[in-house]
């Protein structure tokens, strides 16, 4: 193995280690001294991250390939991890958002009130070193093994909260699907590993004729932890559940390790069938389009949030989807704009939608509640926060000059060129076209929604009066995140250079070459000339307001004022009413279940409307289907007699029928 | 050699027989005692081309754990419990014996058919091992008292030793050791769990564990 790989490598693997060492210390230490155990906590995770980034990127510069292998004791286990451009792209935003999400929870999680801040930076930082194995792993047996711990420990994440029912209620939601997204991930590995002999990534090897199954056993098992519809229900409900620096992590990265499997799948299996892209564009959209409609129709900040990651995993899927469709129909442009951009989305949406997170946890902590009803007026109080999440939502709305638009303008650029060139296959183009503006439009909407709701008009609560900026351990990581939208989005040119080998991987550096020459004026510098001289054209037009606004007074007056002589909060645009006119058109989706008593007669007295909208997946296929068959299962309670030598005697049964069947010849 | 291994191997059976048709509480640990005593000796006949020392640190220490420490234990938790000293089958005596004459038939049968890597000390090892297993699986599950669970465990120990001293050259006595070792830890938690269970609720019938379960009345 070149010097290049082996460097970061070990790198890689101390950070693992000193992720894994400050953790358990921290909480060791926390049964006496709370600071030390924040300290601890907080400097193993920020050290780790800023090593593990610097390692990932220097491996992605320098197109490090190797693998390193111990032996290890579990059968068909070997310890064998390995560094290549796939790697290093994906662990480049899980140590960014984990370090910096870090440093926000301590700010966050303060004061402790005597309980042990160890609980917290225990998983916290076992949940950043398992992400990191699950995208170092050249092993099924220890993928599975990262994969596991990974779900775990997000698990005790997500009910670090656990006094309300609601969170724990969460977490066995969480805990539950993401159990039987493993299940199918198992099926996968074995059937890979017994047509290959081994466990080994390198000796994989695929039955004739079943890529499409095993891909089709990745999407699903994959699928569940990415969130992609109809397999997200749990997303929903543990991310608003979590504390808001794990729900970023969670979001950012942690769901992304879902798409890495499935393009790590792709790697492993060669050629898929078709369909396999089609299904995997199909879903795209359809995530898409689904996740920005609920996320239109929530008034939890955060629930929100959740519900715009599967719109953004559905973009991701669409990227994805296009670049198998451009392999499949042969055009080298279509599958390398596909790929770069899905691959680009993902470090994009780790990036806002970590920022957002952040935000909402700051308004969550500031107001003491998730409601965006209940806000209002914050950005004159929270002005850092405000700024923050304004460029957060912008960068998620796709608007240039910020990150967001990078990634979907790449999938643009493909879907325009497979539309233009492929022949029979110009429907997939069309199909991501129309999905991508839909996304795009009602993306605006949610999020100008959001925002004007929240930070804008004025304060809806008592609660929303009395808050205060939140304190700089907060501040600093999402204000480092909001610049990195606007870096990213002008540098988009040398991001995608830097991560060309990774695309390479996918689908061979001469199609990378097609795609970059079919685009010369969007990969080279040219995409952050252009970035800048949109920032110029605002720079100028904002110079020129002044200008004429130069010799006239200018009056400030209340916000949402129309007129009145004595405007009151509940007159602004409530989040439900602002978003009516789409969510209605959508009442065939959404379901919104409402409650309405409109006003009667001349002088109306009493009014009221209340709509809530629950998952439409988890209400008429989850529910139905878990209340079927716990109804069916219930029938073997009888099994279950609570007398051990019962259970015992089945083990026997079992046994002697297994000793039977084994000398059965 | 091989004759001292038959007579062992005999003894194994004929105790566990007696086991199975045992009623009296007291009866049993001694000849569980007795049954740990006389299996100590088979590694020393059975090793082989094996090392020595290992063999007697191993037939010594299994000896010594089976027959006395185990032993005093369950009589220490049968004096403070107060338990009656009767075995209360959930099937009764003559019946076990049946089934037990069966259980060896079969494991004779099974015995012969099972493909082992080398040739046995004895022909009847892994019979009396595999027979040794099914009668403790069974007292474990046909009687009451937690205390006969415990003799049960210790019991399929006893089958499962025999059965390793047939594999003693592939399986490593290590192995040994370590199923060793968790028989103990097992008998040790249960010796304390039997004495807080009557202590608690007044009485040491496992069954009555049932109030436990999901979804009891």
């Amino acid at each position: 193995m070149p010097p290049s790989a082996s460097i970061p490598l070990f790198v890689l693997l101390g950070a693992l280690g000193l992720l894994a060492a400050s953790g358990v210390a921290s909480a060791w230490i926390g049964r006496w001294s709370e600071r030390g155990s924040v300290w601890l906590g907080v400097s193993g995770s920020a050290g780790a991250c800023l090593a593990g980034l610097g390692a990932a990127l220097a491996a992605l510069a320098f197109r490090a390939e190797g693998t390193l292998s111990f032996p290890w004791s579990l059968p068909y286990g070997a310890f064998s991890v390995g560094i290549d451009p796939l790697s290093a792209f994906f662990l480049i935003p899980t140590f960014l958002l984990s370090g910096l999400a870090a440093a926000y929870a301590v700010g966050y999680f303060r004061p402790w009130n005597g309980r042990n801040p160890g609980r917290f930076w225990l998983f916290y930082n076992a949940l950043v070193a398992s992400m990191a194995l699950v995208a170092l792993a050249r092993n099924g047996v220890l993928f599975l093994v990262a994969w596991e711990a990974m779900s775990l420990v997000s698990f005790f994440l997500v009910v670090h909260d656990d006094a309300g029912a609601g969170v724990r209620e969460a977490g066995w939601i969480y805990l539950v699907a993401t159990h039987i997204g493993t299940a199918f991930l198992l099926a996968l590995f074995i059937l890979l590993g017994r047509a290959g002999g081994s466990q080994d990534f390198a000796a994989y090897a695929v039955p004739a004729g079943s890529a499409g199954g095993l891909f089709a056993l990745a999407l699903v098992g994959f699928g569940t932890k990415a969130g992609l519809v109809p397999f997200h229900v749990w997303l929903p409900e543990a991310h608003p559940a979590a504390p808001s620096p794990v729900s970023a992590v969670m979001s950012g990265v942690m769901i992304k390790t879902g798409i890495y499997g499935i393009v790590r799948t792709l790697v492993l299996l060669g050629a898929v069938p078709g369909w396999c892209a089609w299904l995997m564009l199909g879903m795209g959209a359809v995530s898409g389009v689904f996740g920005v409609l609920f996320a239109l129709a929530q008034r939890d900040l955060k629930r929100l949030l959740a519900y715009s990651s599967i719109e953004n995993v559905g973009l991701v899927a669409m990227g994805i989807g296009l670049g198998m469709l451009g392999v499949h129909h042969g055009l080298p442009a279509v599958a390398a704009l596909g790929f770069a951009g899905g691959l680009l989305h993902v470090l994009n949406h780790a990036v806002f939608k970590g920022l957002l997170f952040l935000g909402a946890g700051s308004v969550a902590h500031a107001t003491g509640t998730r409601n965006v009803e209940r806000m209002g007026g914050l950005l004159r109080r929270m002005p850092w926060t405000g700024a923050a999440f304004v460029a957060g939502s912008v960068a998620i709305c796709g608007l240039p000059p910020f990150n967001g638009f990078t990634g979907e303008f790449l999938i643009y650029v493909g879907s325009f060129k497979m539309l233009l060139g492929a022949g029979s296959a110009a429907l997939g183009g069309l199909l991501a076209l129309v999905a991508l503006a839909l996304i795009g439009g009602l993306a605006a909407a949610c999020f100008t929604r959001a925002f004007g709701i929240a930070f804008l008009g004025e304060p809806r609560s008592s609660a929303a009066e009395q808050v205060h900026e939140a304190p700089l351990s907060m501040r600093g990581p999402m204000l480092v995140l909001a610049a990195l939208c606007l870096a990213i989005g002008l540098g988009a040119g040398g991001v995608v250079r830097l991560m060309e080998p990774a695309v390479a991987m996918l689908v061979g550096s001469a199609a990378v070459d097609a795609g970059r020459n079919s685009a010369p004026w969007l990969f080279p510098i040219a995409c952050g000339a252009v970035m800048l001289l949109l920032l110029a054209l605002i720079g100028s037009l904002a110079l020129l307001r002044r200008r004429l606004l130069a010799g006239r007074s200018v009056r400030r007056a209340v916000t949402w004022d129309c007129g009145y002589a004595a405007p009151a909060a509940s007159m602004q645009y409530t989040a439900t009413g602002f978003a009516q006119p789409l969510t209605q058109a959508a009442a065939a989706l959404l379901r919104p279940e409402i409650e309405s008593r409109p006003p009667e007669g001349i002088f109306p007295a009493a009014a009221s409307f209340h709509a809530e909208t629950p998952d439409a997946a988890r209400e008429r296929l989850f529910d139905p289907l878990f209340r079927g068959a716990a109804k069916w299962l219930g029938r073997l309670r009888w099994l279950q007699q609570g007398r051990v030598h019962w259970y015992i005697l089945y083990l026997v049964v079992v046994l002697a029928v297994l000793l039977a069947w084994a000398l059965r010849s | 050699m091989g004759n001292a291994i038959d007579i062992l191997l005999v003894l194994l059976v004929l105790t566990d027989l007696v086991l199975l048709g045992s009623s009296r509480l007291r009866n049993a640990i001694r000849i569980v005692a007795l049954q740990g005593l006389a299996l100590g000796l088979l590694p020393l006949l059975a090793h082989g081309r094996g090392r020595l020392w290992p063999a007697i640190l191993l037939g010594a220490g299994s000896a010594v754990l089976k027959g006395f420490v185990f032993p005093a234990l369950l009589r220490r938790a049968l004096r403070e419990t107060r338990a009656s000293r009767e075995i209360e089958p959930f099937v009764g005596y003559i019946a076990s014996l049946l089934l037990g004459v069966g259980a060896l038939a079969l494991s004779f049968g099974f015995g012969a058919r099972l493909p082992l890597p080398w040739a046995a000390p004895s022909p009847w090892m892994v019979p009396a091992g595999l027979f040794s297993v099914w009668t403790g699986l069974f007292l474990i599950v046909a009687r009451r008292k937690a205390i006969t669970q415990v003799l049960g465990y210790v019991v399929m120990e006893n089958g499962i030793f025999a059965l390793g001293m047939v594999l003693v050259e592939a399986m490593p006595l290590l192995v040994e050791l370590g199923v060793l070792l968790d028989i103990f830890v097992a008998v040790f938690v249960m010796g304390i769990i039997v004495f807080h269970i009557n202590r608690e609720f007044d009485h040491i019938d496992s069954d009555q564990l049932e109030a436990l379960r999901e979804g009891a009345p």
